[in-house]
C-alpha cells in the first residue's frame, strides 16, 4: 500500500514538472511573441492548467487585421465540432494579451446549440494578440492566437 | 433599463440550426474611465452574464468582462427540435435583469 501512495505522488510531480517544462518551452519557441505573464495566468485558470498543454487548430478566431477603432471590434469564433451528446465543445474563452484586463468574454455551449459559433464586439486596448481558448466535452483544449492592429484604443484613458 | 432586441427566426424546420442574434443597450461602464471635468475614475457597471435557453433549459450562455462593447451584441446558433418559447437574461452586475422571450415554430 504504501509503496503505490509514493507511485502516485511521484507521478503527479512529474506531470507538474512536465507541463512546467512545456510552458518554458513554448515560451521560448514564441519568443518575441510571448504571452503576457497576467495572460497567461488567465489561461491557465481558465483551463485549470490544460492551458499548457493546449494545441492548435479547430478553433478560429475571426477579427479584422486592422481594428479602426478599438472601441468596438467584431469578432466572431467557430470550432470545429460534431456538437453531439458525447462529443462538443464546452467554452470558448477570449483572453487579450495587450488590455489592461486580460479577461474579455467566455461562451458557454451545449449539443442544443448545433453549432459552436458566437461573435460580439470587443473592446481593444491597443494592437495586440487576442487568443481563442476551446474547451472540448472531452478534455481536450485547443487554442489560436489572432493578431489585431487597433489604430485608436478603447478602454478609455 | 437596458432595452433588448433579439432576432430570432419563427419558423424552422426541425434539425435546422439556426442563428440568434441579440442587442441590448448597456453602457458597459469599464471602470477605467475618466469623468474628464473632475479626473475621477467611473465606477465600473456591466452586464456579466447573459443567458439562453429554450423553455426554461439553457444551451448558450456568456459570461462578459470589462472588454465587451458598449451596447453588447450576441449572436449564436441553436438546433431547431421542436416548438417552443426562448428565453433571454441579461444579469448586470447590480443585479438587474433583463428578459425577453420570443416563440418559435418546428414543422
Amino acid at each position: 500500500m504504501t509503496n503505490m501512495k509514493v507511485e502516485v505522488l511521484d507521478r503527479r510531480q512529474f506531470v507538474v514538472a512536465a507541463g512546467a517544462g512545456a510552458a518554458a518551452l513554448i515560451a521560448g519557441i514564441s519568443g518575441a511573441n510571448a504571452t503576457p505573464e497576467k495572460a497567461m495566468a488567465l489561461m491557465t485558470k481558465l483551463t485549470n492548467g490544460g492551458a499548457a498543454k493546449a494545441m492548435d487548430g479547430k478553433i478560429k478566431v475571426d477579427l479584422p487585421e486592422i481594428a479602426e477603432n478599438g472601441n468596438t471590434v467584431p469578432v466572431k469564433v467557430s470550432v470545429e465540432s460534431a456538437m453531439t451528446a458525447d462529443d462538443y465543445v464546452k467554452s470558448v474563452h477570449l483572453v487579450s494579451e495587450g488590455n489592461p484586463a486580460p479577461e474579455m468574454a467566455s461562451f458557454h455551449f451545449t449539443p442544443a446549440s448545433g453549432k459552436a459559433n458566437a461573435a460580439s464586439r470587443m473592446r481593444l486596448a491597443k494592437t495586440q494578440n487576442v487568443v481563442g481558448i476551446a474547451e472540448m466535452s472531452n478534455g481536450k483544449i485547443y487554442m489560436s492566437k489572432t493578431q489585431v492592429k487597433v489604430t485608436i484604443g478603447g478602454c478609455g484613458g | 433599463m437596458a432595452k433588448a432586441r433579439v432576432k430570432a427566426p419563427k419558423k424552422a424546420k426541425a434539425g435546422d440550426i439556426v442563428t440568434i442574434k441579440t442587442l441590448i443597450t448597456h453602457k458597459m461602464e469599464s471602470g477605467r474611465r475618466k469623468n474628464k471635468k473632475t479626473g475621477k475614475l467611473i465606477p465600473r457597471h456591466i452586464i456579466d452574464k447573459f443567458t439562453a435557453k429554450f423553455d426554461g433549459v439553457e444551451f448558450f450562455s456568456a459570461d462578459w468582462h470589462g472588454a465587451v462593447s458598449a451596447n453588447p451584441y450576441m449572436s449564436f446558433s441553436y438546433k431547431a427540435e421542436k416548438s417552443g418559447e426562448f428565453q433571454f437574461i441579461w444579469h448586470d452586475e447590480k443585479g438587474e435583469e433583463t428578459v425577453k422571450k420570443s416563440k418559435i415554430t418546428v414543422a
